[in-house]
């Protein structure tokens, strides 16, 4: 093994500072950025520069994007803009807790899976591949109907519980050949406990992946919730990408030729999803000097 | 070998296990009260008649009897096919109806899975060593994996179906037909598959795509590619030998993904109000009618755990180091 070099820790400013040059001069990276940021700053202000609330009645039902309603109205008159806007911020929501909770679960697993081995590490991989066979879908359904009460939140909190798996096994993965290298034997060897040495040397050396982890599965997030949404098992209060996506379907916006209300959402949640993994690409360029091109 | 098999049976095992147990829990152990909330569903004013429908509903779940043989009795009737009873359409049982469903959701499903699987290998492989492919393979992957599902079926539907007209939009036969065997009646099954089909074959094509062209750019930069390319073998064998080496992972891929692409199927049979599982469930959902809910999750885990069991199965066919690696000590 040549660890000789990655052993001698490097000065972490240097790295970052290295990270940046290389982050700002790649382009996939950097439209994923663009394309995230500006449907989260429309998330944001979007309903402030709207007077409209979401969910509102208006008095001109179907009516195509024009001045007055910038992306048109629903059949009952309910501005699109306005529940487009309202729906952006769900959607970051429900990723935020949702690839938030899936990625410490996923942290913890798959560390203390890696790291201690053994029994542990048997238990814990039974368990990750058994949810993983799981399909979550069902279960989330099946959560969902039940329950009843559901807000973004809540529902974020459901499909993180759910999500995890793929990321401990991963992290587990990579944990695994971590644990051997030097600089965590000298570190066991001062006596540092578990928990410190995950945090202090394990971690750190995989910061990026666990960023890049966080970044699939806040993706995934906002997908389950699209279709838990169209299923019927969105939230009851406020609005949803998804929820205007069933509300299309559900009242023939199809067949009536009201594209204004179905294409938005869509487009939307594909972009920030689309914009995310391309973003994750050049992130791994960023990080992994092999995969740059020249 | 065994030991590989014994693994993967015991982990299907208790998955099957653990999903039993928490359909089983969820109603009884969930805040609010299904049995309350389907006794309000039936509108009924009288009181005897509520507390009838009461005790019936709470037999028909086992809900009189202590916790631990209404846990037994459960896995009792599961194991005699017993699903319980439709409230939807009473009182047909729910293993009849999923039953009626089942045959359109595996004509959706497994061919679209594994055309997709295939289509996006080889389009994959491709893109790897063509610039001019690749760089429009790529980016229209990530559009296209990154598209909800029900998403493009709408957009489909739309395109296909409502404005060019070629494409019937719902359904899984026309309305004018009875369900026989005649050509008509298949060409018409056909007509109203294909757009549901296109939607998820579209989808999962773009995700397999790049898949295959990362592994297969990983393999051609691998030692083996470069000292076989050293010694002078023809382009053609390295790329073959790389290309078998990059299908493995997408095989474990293929097992990871099968509980997304049949919750993909569900949803876009609801978009085409498809008469498979997916409308299924809808149904279920609206009507309140959990046996049918609970029904259709336990059948869609079996197929799952059934289908996963398969690919382990080719998985081993194909990989010789699986199958050296698991009759020696290797885990």
């Amino acid at each position: 093994m040549t660890t000789i070099q990655e052993a001698v820790p490097r000065e972490p400013a240097a790295v970052r500072r290295e990270a940046l040059h290389f982050a700002v001069r790649n382009g996939k990276l950097m439209t994923g950025l663009v394309i995230v940021l500006a449907l989260l700053l429309l998330g944001l202000f979007g309903p402030l520069l709207t007077g409209a609330a979401p969910n509102e009645y208006g008095p001109q039902p179907m009516s195509p994007p024009s001045g007055a309603h910038w992306l048109g109205t629903t059949t009952f008159g309910q501005d699109i803009f306005a529940q487009f806007v309202h729906g952006l911020r769900s959607t970051f929501v429900v990723g935020v807790v949702g690839g938030g909770i899936a990625a410490v679960i996923g942290m913890v697993v798959g560390f203390v899976a890696g790291y201690r081995g053994g029994i542990l590490d048997e238990v814990l991989n039974m368990l990750t591949n058994v949810i993983l066979v799981i399909p979550t879908l069902a279960v989330l359904l099946i959560i969902n109907a039940y329950l009843g009460i559901r807000s973004v939140a809540v529902q974020g909190l459901f499909i993180g519980l759910t999500q995890w798996p793929w990321a401990a096994r991963a992290i587990r993965a990579q944990t695994f050949s971590l644990r051997t290298r030097e600089f965590v034997d000298l570190a066991r060897m001062s006596g540092s406990g578990t928990g410190r040495i995950i945090a202090r040397e394990i971690a750190p050396n995989m910061s990026s992946y666990l960023f890049m982890t966080f970044i699939l599965l806040f993706g995934g997030s906002v997908l389950i919730a699209s279709s838990l949404d169209f299923i019927g098992l969105g939230p009851t209060e406020g609005v949803s990408l998804g929820l205007m996506l069933q509300n299309a379907n559900q009242w023939s916006a199809l067949q009536l030729g009201m594209w204004w209300w179905f294409v938005p959402p869509g487009a939307a949640i594909t972009a920030i999803v689309g914009a995310l993994y391309v973003a994750n690409v050049g992130l791994d360029e960023v990080f992994n000097p092999k995969l740059r091109e020249t | 070998m065994r030991r590989y098999f014994g693994r993967k049976l015991l982990i299907y095992g208790l998955t099957f296990f653990v999903a039993v147990t928490v359909n089983w829990m969820i109603p009884r152990f969930m805040p609010g009260d299904p049995v309350a909330s389907m006794v309000a569903r039936a509108n009924v004013s009288q009181p005897e008649a509520v507390e009838a429908m009461r005790a019936y509903y709470s037999s028909l779940f086992g809900l009189d009897q202590p916790l631990l043989s209404q846990y037994g009795n459960f896995w009792g009737a599961l194991l005699r096919g017993d699903f319980g009873t439709s409230i939807w359409l009473f009182p047909t049982p729910v293993s009849q109806v999923i039953g009626a469903a089942v045959p359109y959701t595996l004509a959706l499903v497994v061919p679209s899975v594994l055309l997709s699987w295939v289509v996006g290998n080889r389009f994959g492989a491709y893109a790897a060593r063509r610039k001019l492919l690749d760089n429009t393979v790529l980016p229209v992957g990530y559009v296209l994996t990154a598209m909800p599902y029900m998403w493009l079926a709408v957009l489909l539907a739309w395109s296909l179906g409502v404005i060019a007209g070629i494409f019937p939009v719902a359904g899984g036969y026309s309305f004018s037909m009875r369900p026989h065997l005649s050509w008509a009646f298949l060409l018409d099954l056909l007509h109203h598959w294909t757009l549901p089909f296109l939607s998820l074959f579209l989808v999962a094509l773009g995700g397999w795509a790049i898949g295959m062209r990362n592994m297969i750019i990983y393999e051609l930069e691998s030692d083996y590619s470069t000292y076989l390319s050293a010694l002078g073998a023809p382009d053609r064998l390295i790329r073959r030998y790389a290309f078998r080496n990059a299908v493995l992972p997408q095989i474990t891929g293929l097992a990871l993904q099968l509980g997304v692409i049949v919750a993909g199927a569900l949803v876009t049979e609801i978009v085409f109000a498809y008469p498979g599982l997916g409308s299924l469930i809808l149904k279920a959902i609206q009507n309140k009618d959990f046996f049918l809910l609970q029904g259709t999750f336990l059948f869609i885990v079996l197929g799952v755990l059934i289908a996963n069991f398969i690919i382990d199965i080719v998985y081993v066919v194909v990989d010789p180091r699986t199958r050296a690696g698991m009759a020696g000590a290797q885990a």
